[in-house]
């Protein structure tokens, strides 16, 4: 696994990067709370624990490259810079939500933000992301797709597709495994033929078995600077396994009873937050500063709350429009 | 004016479209320098390149969802599954994203890419690769469907499905590859959702597309030289939009209907269209709404077996004959 020198380098870098995980926290912990107020509706996949993999990701794309994520994917969409007021009202189901309530919380997109949707059916994103890697590839744009998904998805055709025509067309994109443990419910060491569900595959597509710890988002942006340079100077996608754990159910109300009481303590131990706050105040950094970007992020979560609790339901007129680019719904004459 | 094979108004239409617009490009098993199975991209790698014009490997989920990104993010792409049959391999992809992910963004994201497909029966080749699904495509909200049934709406059907900001499927009938007729000189399209008048009459109205085209205006000869019957043949040409105004004009005049469909008997298209007429053009009726269709079973593969099971001319005739005789 990559590791990281602490150091009191990059201090603003270090604490956007807290700054994002802490926002991605606060988000989702309020968004569990307001799912059982029965505020938040359907269903949500939270990304607690996970949080280090977005952030460290994020902070090393530039403003154009493109995020793919899954049903999980708050934490993405909200480290790419997309608004959390339309955020919570697209899982409220109302009419300022991101998606005018025609998506829901598994298809999370803010096109502006170039994060360009998250994707319920497991595998199919990936893809899409090469071909959006190949578009950028063949526009000669520079830019870089970075799809995430989970350990449960390296079985799935969709993903040895994506790998091996990223691979053969040296599409500039990268393929993140956010190895959380399990899939729903059952362990994806139960189901699947090798240790390392993504890393070990790696090298039937040519590819370096790349393994970062995710619950380290300094190491875990130094892996992203260093795959996306690769993607981007020509030299083809990577596919990264970063070790992680939602702290959580699989979603919704899931309590997440069939993992292991010692398992879960010890991975609480390794919280993303706590460890990166604890590795800052020693290097030095002001904890008044780390106090000061929690505030911030409790007062933005609650400013988006409030906003998307007062925004009114869609209107029914909105149904039959925006399946077709010119905004209407119309299939005959 | 120039006689191409349906097979070479493929390739034209194709290269129109990337002559036009730097944008397009092309994908899938075998269509570079082999220039397609049934080579229907024939020459198209060497004028426009390998990278306009791409060979995958055999992933249909990863060449349409790669069609997908790409369509998603600038470019204007054309992705070929072999055989239409396929389709259920890459269902997710066109079911689930290609076709919802403009409406589930609520508009932000459009996708515009052209997907095209060798479909229908003819060849003998069993029920694996003779299918007609583009009863399963339109059945999607959010993709549009065109099946040509001449090498002038190749073209121009092609035009329109690349320049259209949403995906479109076209469904090349495979039977009619060999088929020969007039494609217009310099610049041709043919805009989606417009049907065509094959012929005109004012006994009854048949309803084909693709390869039923052909046999429905020769059974509406027979008929007229053999039974004094004037049926009017409509080419559809695009099932999604649907020009209902052209059928419906049609009923109107002729009062009575047939469809002529290759899909297996169940929610095949002409369902849809019998249910329109029925909704819309009741009054103007005075015969029933008769769907002529392959039997609900998956095809056979011998000739003998094949060709009974699709709607032939002498069925067409048989059919409207009968059941224009039973309602006087
Ligand atoms: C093709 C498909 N099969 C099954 C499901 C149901 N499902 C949703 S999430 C999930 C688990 C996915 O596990 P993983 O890839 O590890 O992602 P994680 O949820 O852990 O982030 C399953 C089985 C689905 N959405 N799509
Ligand atoms: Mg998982």
């Amino acid at each position: 696994m990559a590791t990281t020198k602490p150091a009191l380098a990059d201090l603003d870098l270090r604490l956007g990067l807290y700054r994002v995980m802490v926002a991605c926290r606060r988000f989702e912990t309020r968004a569990q709370e307001l799912f059982f107020e029965g505020l938040v509706r359907g269903t949500t996949h939270l990304g607690i624990g996970q949080e280090a993999v977005a952030a460290g990701f994020a902070a090393a794309m530039r403003a154009d490259d493109y995020t793919f994520a899954t049903y999980r994917g708050h934490n993405h969409a909200l480290a790419r810079g997309t608004p959390m007021g339309p955020l919570y009202g697209e899982l409220f189901g109302r009419a300022n939500g991101l998606m005018g309530g025609k998506g829901g919380s598994m298809h999370i997109t803010s096109a502006e933000h170039h994060m360009m949707g998250s994707y319920a059916i497991v595998g199919a994103h990936l893809p899409i992301a090469l071909g959006a890697a190949w578009s950028a590839q063949y526009r000669k744009s520079g830019q870089v797709a970075v799809c995430f998904f989970g350990d449960g998805t390296t079985n799935i055709g969709a993903f040895h597709e994506a790998l091996n025509l990223a691979a053969v067309w040296k599409a500039p994109v990268v393929f993140v495994c956010e190895n959380n443990q399990y899939m729903e419910y059952t362990a994806i060491a139960a189901v699947t033929a090798v240790a390392r569900p993504a890393a070990d595959r790696a090298s039937a597509y040519g590819l370096e078995p790349i393994v970062v710890d995710g619950n380290d988002v300094d190491a875990v942006h130094e892996v992203a600077v260093a795959t996306l340079g690769r993607a981007r100077g020509g030299d083809g996608p990577s596919l990264v396994e970063a070790i992680t754990y939602r702290h959580g159910g699989h979603s919704r109300a899931d309590p997440g009873t069939y993992r292991p009481a010692d398992e879960v303590s010890s991975w609480l131990a390794r919280d993303p937050i706590t460890t990166y706050r604890a590795r800052l105040e020693a290097v030095g950094v002001d904890a008044a500063d780390l106090d000061r970007i929690e505030a911030e992020a409790t007062a933005k979560v609650a400013a988006a709350e409030a906003a998307a609790r007062e925004a009114p339901e869609p209107s029914p007129d909105v149904i039959e429009t925006e399946v077709w680019a010119d905004g209407s719904s119309r299939w005959r004459n | 004016m120039a006689e191409l094979t349906y097979r070479a108004a493929v390739a034209a239409g194709i290269a129109q479209e990337m002559d036009r617009d730097p944008t397009v490009v092309l994908i899938g098993e075998d269509v570079g320098a082999a220039g397609g199975v049934f080579k229907l991209t024939e020459g198209l790698f060497d004028r426009f390149g390998p990278d306009r014009v791409r060979d995958t490997p055999i992933s249909e989920q990863a060449i349409v969802g790669a069609a997908m990104g790409a369509a998603m993010t600038g470019l204007r792409p054309i992705a070929e599954l072999m055989f239409s049959d396929f389709f259920a391999v890459a269902w997710d992809m066109v079911a689930n994203q290609i076709a919802k992910t403009r409406y589930m963004t609520d508009g932000q994201v459009s996708v515009p890419l052209v997907l095209r497909t060798a479909n229908g029966a003819g060849l003998r080749f069993g029920a694996q690769h003779s299918q007609s699904v583009e009863n399963w495509l339109m059945a999607i909200p959010g993709l549009k469907v065109v099946a040509p049934s001449t090498p002038a709406d190749v073209v121009g059907l092609m035009a329109s499905a690349v320049r259209d900001p949403d995906p479109v499927i076209v469904c090349e009938h495979k039977a009619l590859f060999a088929t020969k007729g007039e494609v217009p000189d310099g610049e041709h399209v043919v805009p989606l959702g417009t049907a065509a008048t094959v012929r005109e009459g004012t006994d009854c109205t048949i309803v084909a597309i693709a390869a039923m085209v052909s046999r429905a205006a020769e059974a509406a000869d027979r008929l007229a030289a053999d039974d004094g019957i004037s049926a009017e043949v409509i080419d559809l040409r695009s099932l999604v939009p649907l020009d209902a105004q052209a059928i419906l004009a049609s009923v109107a005049k002729t009062s009575r209907l047939f469809t002529v469909e290759e899909n297996p008997r169940l929610c095949g298209w002409g369902a849809e269209i019998v249910s329109l007429v029925a909704d819309e053009g009741f009054y103007s009726l005075d015969a029933p709404l008769v769907r002529i269709t392959t039997p609900h079973v998956p095809l056979p593969s011998a000739a003998a077996l094949e060709d009974a099971a699709l709607p032939t001319v002498d069925r067409i005739v048989d059919t409207v004959r009968r059941r224009l005789d039973e309602a006087k």
